[in-house]
């Protein structure tokens, strides 16, 4: 090369770097970044790409990481908001440098999903004997205890291929606080958090992929969140409610768990469990899932942005829930978060 | 035995181990096979145009694509080279040229160690010293995972190139009056120029493909990335994301990814089998 | 005059350089002090024990390190009994028997199959050697799957799988470190046992015989290879901890517990016990790598000039 073509090439890209560092300056985008649960991340990502139809310049950007992760990046900071399905526990909430909040932003179910070529029934279940089959004591697809449960159908010697999380998530936490309330020796035995020891099974990473390792291996068991198991057309059961009733995960049957919440049973954090309600037509493994800000974050102009973006998602973003098979928050909760959302300091 | 008898078996023998030797040339291609052709096969149908420009789409809406992951791979792969090639390079020279110090010795020793250091430990590191001190994950502290795990590669060939010229070369230089540092870099240094800038394309095809130390370093982005004090998507993060997930659509976006990243270690593989070509007819007409 | 100058502009070279090589060090060090430091509590609360012990409970705080040990020993050293042959049939063939005109294109084919991504093996493991692992299972008669050693439901995800695709990606390692070894024998080596009227393969044997040491070593790389890999073992090995000789139960790797695990252990004791298992996988491999490294230095060092990685041939042979 000589040495005038060196020195045009240099100039060349100088100037590609000032077109770029103006084209950058000019945009002035905002981008916000948060991380945690996979069992909202569908909503999210739809509710963040429609609001920057709305807000060009406003990018958040949300990692499905799992709820273990959004508390814990919330925690070290590393983001800006997490995303939770388990409420913070009171020792992790004083771990944090800062005062948290947790604000509910759509409820949810939790499904039993399965892969069980041959069998087009829609398999019943109950609470105590999901525990049992969790636990390893009942490793075979054609147990007396679950064709106990669903006469006449003719179920496979298949042995159960359980599948859990491998990470750590809100949806294994909304899953094992009910398998808790149901058995006293899954409560014993391994308790509820976001990651647990389990007794046995596969580890796959979030929903995706635990609906993948279900989708993919016969005889497979496991929990998802509901829409993961629509969306990928993997059978999911019903299961029996504290009335007795089987109730199929639907939005009513949701938004009927999520009236154990109501009025004056709502804690003021917000930080509530509504596995396992009282309610013929409750459906017995629904939760709220949460996002978490801090009460007086560091970069306020996110914090300001952030407060807005949750006016909407907590209004017109509910919209959205029915499409993705989530339940829309009841009213009376939308009111307590405006107010509540008031905390947040943005200035 | 009969001596004739003896030496039939032993040609036999022979023939016999000259056949396994080949067959396992034969074994070890099949996953090749195997690995391109399903690659190629799963991965061209999703290969189109929105597949470079389009931004991942929430789940459920299709004509999504991979645009800034591909992008965010570039950037970090160029940052880590700008990390990686002056360090690499200078640590090389040190370790021929400055005559067999100690700290040649103990320089030589760490290279060789970080080369076999796992990629998931270079991430815990990285993530300990670039992403919590400033809070935030971030394209920088991906392209420093991607910086270290370039170095032992670029010091090894620089070492090797830079032994590989002559003395006679050297010694020149100095009985012309050039200093040391003259010396190497503008004799000795330009000599093995054409083979380093080979290690230093294999070194990239090597970091093109790694995924682990981005996982807790630039982390992910479903945006264009402005800036790389912001998370920064990547190409392989996003590739296994979207690969354990339940999604077909995801699946097949999977695969294109897999398609291009298959596609550029080659196309450097390739590159870098050409300048060695060149090079070993360089020197045989020397 | 002169003399000084170029002196001082030397000493300034020296250190200008040498600066570098201490960064380097600094960095080998600074990941070694890291690991340590991030682990400190782990260390502290397990001691010798966490190494062990067979318990991984994020909800007690219990936490041990032996299912994984096991996971990356048993994996690595299965893909390695698997690759090995393998490895040193296919760097014999290419340096000893290939004939030349194939040498270019099948080293380059080799090259290639260590040039993909660890990522798409770990895609073509789940969605292609995922299903054979699980019909292969099936396939197998009721009395093998009785021993313990081929026991489990037919998952697919399981320790053969993992092996299988650890083998497939250190084979071009090991073998083209086993090729550069080859070449550092001398030709008087093979020369003299066809003076004496050997075979083809008894001529190999002698280099082999003579490289044998460098050999091991290749084998040792290979084997720090297929210890470190993550992503690929990640993908299709079930993820379980649990202790499992079957070759078809799941089970869980170092590197693998660390990539799912490190985002979001919430409690500070989980992330320093993933903290700790980085840094005995650290240490594994480091003495792993070291111990190879020596082994294949002393074989080579004879040889001068050494032999570059971009494998140009220098004009001159040294003669013996």
């Amino acid at each position: 090369m000589t040495r005038l073509t060196m020195r045009g090439w240099r100039a060349t890209l100088a100037g590609a770097c000032v077109i770029a560092l103006g084209a950058g300056l000019a945009a002035q985008k905002q981008q916000i970044n948060g991380a945690g649960a996979t069992f909202p991340n569908p909503i999210y990502q739809k509710w963040f790409s429609e609001y920057n139809k709305l807000h060009p310049n406003i990018e958040i950007n949300y990692q499905s990481i799992g709820s273990g992760g959004g508390i814990r990046q919330i925690t070290n900071q590393t983001v800006f908001f997490g995303a939770s399905d388990g409420p913070m526990t009171n020792d992790q909430l004083i771990a944090a440098p800062g005062k948290l909040l947790h604000f509910p932003t759509v409820l949810g179910a939790v499904v039993p999903t399965y892969n069980l070529p041959g069998v087009t029934a829609q398999l019943k279940f109950t609470g105590p004997l999901l525990a049992d089959i969790f636990l390893g004591k009942i490793t075979k697809w054609n147990d007396p205890a679950i064709a106990k449960v669903n006469p006449g159908v003719t179920l496979p010697s298949t042995n159960i291929a359980i599948a859990h999380r491998s990470d750590g998530s809100g949806t294994t936490y909304i899953w094992v606080d009910y398998l808790s309330k149901v058995s006293p020796e899954w409560k014993q035995k391994v308790g509820v958090a976001t990651s647990v020891n389990w007794p046995v099974g596969l580890g796959g990473a979030g929903n995706e992929g635990v609906a993948g390792l279900v989708k993919n291996t016969p005889g497979a068991l496991g929990y998802v969140e509901l829409i993961y198991a629509l969306q990928n057309s993997i059978s999911y059961g019903v299961v029996q409610n504290q009335a007795g009733e089987f109730v199929k995960a639907t939005l009513q049957s949701v938004t009927a768990a999520a009236a154990a919440a109501s009025g004056s049973k709502m804690p003021a954090d917000f930080r509530v469990s509504i596995t396992n309600a009282e309610g013929k037509d409750a459906y017995p493994i629904s939760s709220f899932t949460w996002m978490l800000f801090y009460e007086n974050p560091k970069d306020k102009a996110q914090a300001k942005t952030m407060v807005d973006f949750m006016k909407w998602a907590l209004t017109d973003g509910q919209k959205y829930c029915a499409d993705l098979g989530y339940a829309p928050l009841p009213s009376e909760v939308v009111q307590l978060e405006m107010q509540a959302l008031a905390k947040i300091k943005v200035q | 035995m009969s001596l004739t008898g003896r030496a039939r078996r032993r040609r036999a023998v022979s023939a016999v181990m000259s056949g396994l030797a080949f067959s396992s040339v034969l074994l070890a291609l099949v996953p090749v096979a195997l690995i391109l052709f399903f690659v190629v096969a799963r991965g061209i149908s999703a290969l189109d145009l929105n597949f470079f420009t389009q931004l991942p789409k929430p789940v459920g809406e299709t004509g999504g694509g991979m645009g800034n992951a591909i992008l965010g791979s570039l950037m970090l792969i160029a940052l880590g080279a700008l990390f990686a090639v002056p360090v690499g390079i200078l640590v090389g020279v040190y370790i021929v040229e400055s005559g067999g110090t100690r700290l040649a010795s103990l320089a030589r020793f760490a290279a060789d160690t970080l080369n076999g250091v796992p990629s998931i430990v270079i991430g815990i590191f990285v993530y300990a010293i670039a992403v919590l001190p400033f809070k935030t994950f971030n394209g920088f502290a991906g392209g420093l995972a991607l910086g270290v795990m370039m170095i032992p590669i670029i010091t090894r060939t620089t070492e090797e190139l830079l032994r590989l010229v002559p003395m006679s070369l050297r010694e020149g230089a100095l009985a012309l009056g050039a200093t040391r540092g003259r010396a190497v870099f503008s004799v000795v240094l330009p000599a093995a120029l054409p083979g380093i800038i080979t290690g230093v394309v294999l070194a990239l095809a090597r970091i093109a493909g790694e995924t682990a130390p981005l996982l807790f370093t630039s982390f992910g982005n479903q945006y264009w990335s402005s800036s790389l004090r912001q998370p920064t998507a990547s190409l392989t993060v996003q590739v296994y994301n979207y690969a354990i997930s339940p999604y077909d659509d995801w699946h097949r976006q999977a695969w294109a990814g897999a398609l291009v990243l298959v596609s550029l270690v080659t196309l450097c593989s390739i590159l870098a089998r050409m300048a060695t070509h060149r090079l070993q007819r360089m020197h045989h007409a020397a | 005059m002169p003399q000084i100058r170029t002196g001082a502009t030397d000493r300034f070279f020296r250190l200008g350089t040498g600066s570098f090589a201490l960064v380097l060090i600094l960095i080998v060090v600074g990941i070694a002090v890291v690991l340590w430091n991030e682990s400190i509590l782990s260390i502290r609360e397990f001691g010798l024990k966490f190494w062990v012990t067979e318990r991984w409970d994020p909800v007690a705080g219990d936490f041990g390190a032996l299912p994984f040990i096991w996971g990356t020993l048993y994996s690595s050293i299965l893909a390695l009994i698997l690759a090995t042959p393998v490895a040193i049939g296919i760097a014999v063939f290419l340096s000893e028997l290939c004939p030349n005109r194939l040498r270019t294109p099948l080293v380059f084919l080799t090259e290639l199959l260590a040039a993909i991504p660890s990522i798409v093996y770990g895609l073509w493991g789940i969605f292609v050697l995922v299903p054979a692992v699980r019909a292969l299972q099936l396939s197998l008669p009721d009395w093998m799957t009785a021993l313990p050693l081929f026991s489990g439901p037919p998952v697919g995800v399981s320790m053969l799988t993992a092996a299988l695709v650890l083998a497939i990606m250190i084979v071009p390692f090991t073998a083209s470190v086993a090729r550069e070894v080859l070449k550092a024998v001398p030709m008087a080596q093979r020369e003299g046992a066809y003076a004496l009227g050997s075979t083809r393969w008894e001529a190999t044997r002698v280099a082999l015989h003579y490289a044998r040491v460098g050999i091991v070593g290749a084998v040792m790389l290979g084997f720090g290879r297929a210890l470190g890999e993550t992503m690929a073992v990640t993908m299709v090995i079930g993820n379980d901890p649990k202790i499992s000789w079957s070759l078809f139960a799941p089970q869980y790797t170092m590197a693998a517990v660390i990539a799912n695990e490190f985002k979001e252990a919430v409690e500070e004791l989980h992330l320093h016990a993933l903290v700790e298992i980085g840094l005995v996988l650290f240490v594994i491999t480091l003495i792993v790598n070291v111990a190879s490294r020596l082994l294949i230095w002393n074989m080579t060092r004879e040889r001068r000039p050494r032999r570059p990685i971009t494998a140009v041939v220098p004009a001159e042979e040294s003669a013996v």
